[in-house]
């Protein structure tokens, strides 16, 4: 195989974009998988999609847009889901139906050529700036940092919310805390990764972890380990066999879940469950 | 006071005493669980005033009285695959009380798995939780709250939905607990069947309203909890250690 495309800066800041983004990626998932909300992942996906859509239509940085957009889901779906006026499920639903319809009504309203919009939807790790990387390696610090230093308090809350709350952790302070740790996740990899393509990144690895162990910070080590994989691949099938790098790492993700499900000690557990816990 | 958007408890007026063991019981919907959610400061008080351990437990920093209280809801649906063991399980009754960015150490494992041993959960400390029978799974939730070393035990239906023989051994569990600690206890249960001996009054709830308080004995007159429930349970066969 031709690993010449390593002597370019492009492919090492493509690389690096995609270790970081498989960083974030992958926690971010491990607290919407692990609370059972993978479509709140994918509902602040398509808001920070629609946020980026709209500063290309108004001429301001998409990044700002999609902040903005995914930050304020983050913000109305935590209240909203435990308030418990609307289920989490259609709650979550009617936001993420809003969302794609503000992002195709923002493409309608883009003036002349729609590259940088259309760019959102794919994303273009090959192109990513060093200020690019600056955003996302501080990014990736921040998530990863934040994880280590308040894991007791995320792994209460992932795994144990109303007991948390009942022991004394300000449980719902950190939901929110994840939830817009997750909207900034999302917001910053959107430009590298495309809107239609980062909630498999989120999703994935963070699946896959969770089918293979039983463990949250071995979880989380996999998630990263899954996410990093995933982008790596993706890009060597890209620059090896000229893929789309996008499309490329998402069915690498998909690749590596389909492999963590048939390996899955979780797998008979249901039924393992119904038989030993009649009592 | 209400629990979600519903008023669910209205002039209520109760005292507990440091050390007693105190029963709450009355048919479903009468209020018992908001009671003890409006002791823990889970539930939102519309009225009135509520003092535990000299503090409020409904302003902003009421996480921080949670912390002092020991709390054992009954058997909810886990799932079987959540990444968290036994051992993990019990630790985060510790967490509140450790604060933020510190760490278990040691002392607080061996608290740990002193709790398991007080419960004969050891054997099953590195067992993931979702592969617990609900009788397990309870003495898991009460070795939580006995690691959390609290000043006040609640117990809210802690024996619903599990075996007849798990409800007995859960049973004698807590009414040890009480005989070592001598931690203050409120224990809720519609059933009377698995209301604990050792309790030293009897809180009568009905329609979200204190219906009569007293001595155990003197409240489990077969005609009181007759009108208590409507006539819809049989009289009570106190059991228990």
């Amino acid at each position: 195989m031709d690993f010449s495309f390593l002597q370019h800066t492009y492919a090492w800041h493509a690389l690096i974009a995609g270790c970081c983004a498989g960083v974030t990626c992958a926690l971010a998932g491990v607290f919407v998988v692990t609370m059972h909300l993978a479509f709140l992942g994918v509902c602040i996906a398509h808001a920070a999609f629609a946020g980026g859509l709209m500063g290309v239509w108004l001429g301001f940085d998409p990044l700002v847009g999609a902040l903005a957009f995914s930050l304020g889901v983050a913000a109305m779906v935590g209240p909203m889901a435990d308030r418990g006026d609307i289920t989490p499920d259609a709650s979550i639903g009617i936001l993420f139906s809003l969302m794609i319809g503000l992002a195709f009504l923002f493409i309608g309203l883009v003036p002349g050529s729609r590259s940088e919009a259309l760019n959102l939807f794919w994303g273009s790790i090959l192109t990513v700036s060093r200020a690019d990387l600056a955003v996302l390696i501080a990014a990736a610090v921040i998530m990863a940092g934040g994880v280590t230093l308040f894991y007791k308090e995320v792994q209460a809350v992932l795994c144990h919310r109303h007991v948390a709350m009942a022991v004394g952790i300000p449980a719902t302070l950190v939901f929110y805390g994840m939830l817009f740790a997750t909207g900034l996740t999302i917001a910053v990899s959107l430009r590298i990764i495309g809107g239609l393509l980062i909630y498999s990144l989120i999703i994935n690895p963070a699946a896959a972890a969770f089918q293979l162990t039983y463990s949250l910070k071995r979880m989380m080590l996999l998630a990263c380990l899954f996410g990093v994989l995933s982008c790596w691949t993706g890009l060597a099938a890209s620059f090896l066999w000229d893929l789309p790098a996008g499309a490329s790492i998402v069915i690498a993700s998909c690749i590596i879940f389909a492999v963590a499900a048939a390996c899955s000690p979780k797998k008979r557990v249901k039924a393992w469950k119904r038989a030993h816990t009649a009592g | 006071m209400s629990y979600r958007e519903d008023v669910a408890l209205e002039g209520v007026s109760l005292s507990v005493g440091r050390g007693e063991f105190v029963g709450v019981i009355g048919p479903n919907g009468a209020g018992k669980t908001t009671l003890l959610s409006v002791i823990n400061g889970l539930g939102r008080l519309t009225h009135g005033r509520v003092h535990v351990l000299g503090k409020t437990p409904h302003r902003r920093d009421g996480y921080l009285l949670r912390r002092r209280v020991g709390y054992v809801a009954q058997v909810e649906p886990v799932d079987p695959r959540l990444p968290i063991s036994v051992r993990e399980s019990v630790m985060v009754g510790l967490y509140g009380r450790l604060g933020w960015l510190r760490r278990p150490g040691r002392s607080e494992w061996a608290r740990v798995d002193a709790a398991l041993e007080q419960v004969g959960m050891t054997h099953l400390a590195a067992r993931p939780i979702g592969h617990l029978s609900g009788g397990e799974y309870q003495r898991v939730a009460i070795a939580r709250a006995l690691a959390q070393a609290p000043e006040i035990f609640l117990f809210d239906e802690p024996t619903a939905s599990i075996d007849p023989q798990a409800q007995h051994e859960i049973l004698d569990l807590i009414q040890d607990i009480h005989r070592r600690n001598h931690a203050t206890t409120l224990y809720v249960t519609h059933a009377l069947d698995t209301l604990p001996r050792a309790c030293d009054r009897l809180v009568l709830l009905k329609g979200g309203r204190l219906w009569r308080e007293g001595p155990t004995a003197a409240m489990l007159d077969p005609a009181l909890l007759r009108a208590l429930y409507n006539g819809a349970d049989a009289p009570p066969a106190l059991r228990g250690g």
